[in-house]
């Protein structure tokens, strides 16, 4: 019932904190039932009536090591599944094909692409099925970058640079909240990412990005958005 | 100071009490209870006031509240962002430091632990004094903050720095810094009581009280004074330091100074996170105390309830680093922190299944104080279980610093922490003020608080999985969001209602004090100590003898015994009288 509002995924690792989220999502359910009937049950079974008299027990040894060793396996088994996933996401990072820096301030995302002087406000282009990555920094207070639909989350801490990927399979606009207090303009410091098909990316950096970006694009493959080699000096969007 | 001397010194003072000496600078560990209990009480209203202005925003944006309009003169009773960040701020720093710590560790933990154990006060009652004083004084502080040009602190309870240590940053200059300085006196008031509690109990326990025939409620806040005492200095450093930062020019946490916003993070989290048990291994301890008086059984494995404790004790200092998982820390540490917080799930697990074991077999009488315990029971399963979502790193990913969180730590602190105070309350009421309290009242204010908190919190976890992030101002500016905000109107409603439940609380309270039937000595045939003195007990809780202790404090329907309660200071009479 829960994650029938989790919002679309569309990002590659997203899928594995999707199949995560539901793996924990049925097995506290099922144990919130277990307990829950438990509880009810016994409420129901011994209410205090007339003539009858507790049971006198202090415990008992084998059920209390049961419920010891059952719920320390199952979180065993929980950690072990969420370690790789932790480490795809955050610990190991796959080659590049986009890098764009992202620079936070009080209230908004200041974007930039290596090569390219132009800074875009609340804005981020990248093409679809490649592998982006944001170099995160913040120039006054921790913010926090936050796509729901990529399952990504990464604070912004002011002082350091922390690299960041993902990678989206579908192109479409997407919501960019910032998902730490960061003053009273919080709520509302919001941007967009548009994730572009190969062929719509190639002709936003050519009308978008300065020819400085020519050499960090041509290291990309065949068929990533070739930039604008034609077009030096396109004008910016913002 | 044995038992001997603390009776030789204050009954030397008893005579000479005035009323200045009785009801305001008393050392009588009762009346500080009371006390405690009474600015906790004060503080929820103001606490829960602050809540309620915070759902009206976030269900209809922008809109007037009703009655804030002589209080917010210049937006006709529309809450800015300003002050709605100062609201939620408020809210939960209030909450945790100014009621549930109050109420809890020192209104229970004042009157509890002496009785309990068999002692005539506190091993140093003028530092108890001390500590109420203390605590009075930051909540003075505290409040003083809502009247300062620039409004009071409005970074969030945590204060993440650089946003709390430049004043620049929220626009808040004074309030930020009178909340530095409250916290900092409260974690001295609250050294002097953590103290007190560990020193009175490992020295002033009744002949024949062992640690292991100690209420499991004695163990809870035992170790809860513990926790404070290493904890609460941390965070008393790390206010210091932030007020030197913004006051003095300090640079600990600003990197535009070679500070390290970071370090505020782990120095918070080191002390929130056993922080988080503070607030519950008490509630847990009054469950434990009043589960088997209710289901006339003995608990169900004493010693594991308190092993787990001690356990949840231990690993509440290494697991902190789970509130910093999207931080900018080492994500090979949040590897480290995930096994830790999924082992301490295990103990609290354990306390649940002895919950139920203690239920299982008994004889179940739904008196207020028993239904708000199995509430605390149910509704700590929820908080419990939803934290086994933040434990997996890469699903934190996702729900860290949404409403999910919101309705996890709710049902903590408000299923847990309050509806243990409100047990407690009702469980202790007879014998703190010598009244019973009204049952219709106290049905009607559970069954409303029980249900409406159900209402309010358990829609948090679905707008959180939706995305909605945490102390956003307004959800209407996020296009992802709108389609839930039916929700958000839903639970405002069942927050306001929340808040109506609570009247006949406040109402039975009171009529109670006053004109409620007295109490008889024991009303509950309980077992413990405290039922074996007045109701309620003189200065000195006992006569001329302190009780004797001679078994376990929960044997309950033994089947030698004649009555189905057996109290600890019963002298064994015959051959059948077992000892445990």
């Amino acid at each position: 019932m829960l994650d029938w509002w989790l919002p679309e995924n569309v990002s590659t690792y997203g899928r594995e904190i999707d199949w995560l989220f539901h793996l924990i999502y049925a097995i506290t359910g099922v144990t919130f039932i277990l307990v829950a009937a438990a509880l009810i049950a016994f409420l129901i079974m011994y209410r205090d009536r007339p003539g009858r008299r507790a049971r006198y027990t202090h415990g008992n040894t084998t059920l209390e090591i049961v419920w010891t060793i059952v719920p320390a396996l199952i979180l065993v088994v929980l950690t072990a599944l969420s370690a790789p996933a932790w480490s795809k996401i955050k610990m190991s990072m796959p080659p590049s094909d986009v890098v764009v820096e992202v620079t936070a301030k009080q209230f908004n995302w200041q974007v930039k692409y290596p090569n390219s002087d132009q800074v875009f406000l609340d804005e981020m282009h990248v093409p679809v099925n490649k592998v982006v990555h944001v170099h995160l920094k913040s120039q006054d207070v921790i913010h926090s970058f936050f796509v729901p639909q990529f399952r990504m989350k990464q604070d912004a801490v002011p002082g350091r640079e922390i690299k960041q990927w993902f990678e989206v399979v579908k192109p479409g606009k997407y919501e960019w909240p910032c998902a730490e207090l960061c003053g009273f303009g919080h709520s509302g410091m919001r941007g967009w990412i548009y994730v572009h098909s190969p062929e719509d990316y190639k002709k936003w950096a050519a009308e978008n990005l300065t020819a400085k970006a020519k050499a960090a694009e041509t290291a990309k493959p065949a068929d990533a958005a070739k930039p604008a080699d034609t077009k030096p000096g396109g004008k910016a969007k913002k | 100071m044995s038992a001997h001397a603390a009776t030789a010194h204050t009954a030397h003072e008893h005579h000479e009490t005035g009323f200045v000496r009785t009801y305001i600078f008393s050392t009588d560990h009762k009346m500080i209870a009371r006390q405690f209990l009474f600015l906790g009480l004060f503080m929820m209203i103001l606490g829960g006031l602050l809540a309620l202005i915070v759902r009206w925003q976030l269900a209809w944006p922008e809109t007037a509240i009703p009655g804030m309009g002589r209080i917010l003169r210049e937006t006709g009773g529309i809450l800015e962002p300003s002050t709605y960040n100062m609201a939620f701020t408020m809210h939960a720093t209030i909450m945790i430091f100014f009621v549930i710590m109050p109420i809890l560790a020192g209104a229970f933990g004042n009157f509890c632990i002496p009785l309990m154990i068999g002692a005539r006060d506190m091993a140093f009652p003028f530092l108890n004094m001390l500590s109420f004083w203390t605590t009075f004084t930051a909540g003075l502080i505290m409040l003083s903050g809502f009247f300062v040009e620039g409004g009071h602190a409005a970074a969030g309870w945590t204060s993440y720095a650089p946003l709390s240590a430049v004043a620049q940053y929220t626009g808040v200059n004074w309030g930020q810094n009178l909340w530095c300085i409250s916290l900092f006196v409260m974690g001295v008031g609250s050294m002097m009581g953590s103290i007190n509690y560990i020193t009175t109990i490992v020295n002033m326990r009744a002949p024949g009280m062992h640690l292991f025939r100690m209420p499991l409620v004695v163990w809870s806040l035992f170790i809860t004074a513990i926790l404070l005492l290493l904890a609460l200095p941390v965070l008393t450093s790390a206010v210091a330091m932030l007020l030197f930062d913004r006051t003095l020019g300090t640079s600990w946490f600003a990197p535009s100074g070679g500070g390290e916003p970071l370090l505020w993070q782990h120095l918070f989290w080191y002390f929130g996170h056993p922080e988080v048990y503070i607030l519950i291994l008490p509630a847990m301890g009054i469950a434990s105390e009043i589960l088997p008086v209710f289901a006339r059984k003995p608990i169900f494995g004493y010693h594991a309830m308190a092993f787990s404790m001690i356990a949840i004790a231990f690993l509440s200092w290494v697991v902190y680093g789970h509130h910093m998982f999207v931080s900018g820390m080492s994500p090979a540490l949040g590897m480290a922190f995930t096994v830790t917080t999924m082992i301490i799930a295990v103990p609290s697990a354990i306390k649940t299944f002895n919950w139920l074991g203690t239920l299982w077999g008994g004889r179940i009488q739904f008196t207020v104080p028993m239904l708000n315990a199995i509430a605390f029971v149910s509704m700590f399963v929820i908080g419990g279980l939803s934290g086994i979502f933040m434990a997996s790193t890469p699903v934190d990913i996702y729900i860290q610093d949404t409403y999910f969180i919101v309705a996890h730590i709710h049902y903590v602190v408000f299923g847990g922490s309050i509806f243990g105070a409100f047990a407690a309350i009702y469980y202790w009421f007879p014998k703190m003020f010598g009244r019973m309290t009204n049952g219709v009242l106290g049905h009607l204010h559970f069954w409303g608080t029980f249900i409406f908190f159900n209402a309010t919190f358990f829609p948090m976890h679905i707008i959180g999985v939706g995305g909605q992030m945490r102390r956003i101002y307004n959800p209407m500016q996020y296009e992802f969001l709108q389609h839930q905000q039916h929700w958000n109107v839903f639970i405002t409603y069942s927050a306001l209602l929340l808040g109506v439940s609570q009247i006949p609380f406040v109402i039975n309270f009171f009529w109670s004090l006053f004109a409620g039937p007295k109490a008889p000595l024991n009303p509950w045939n309980a077992n413990t100590l405290e039922w074996t003195a007045p109701s309620p007990p003189p200065h000195l809780n006992w006569g001329d003898r302190i009780p004797t202790v001679y078994r376990g404090p929960y044997e309950y329907s033994d089947p030698d015994a004649r009555e189905d309660f057996l109290p600890q200071n019963q002298p064994p009479v015959g051959a059948g009288a077992r000892r445990h």
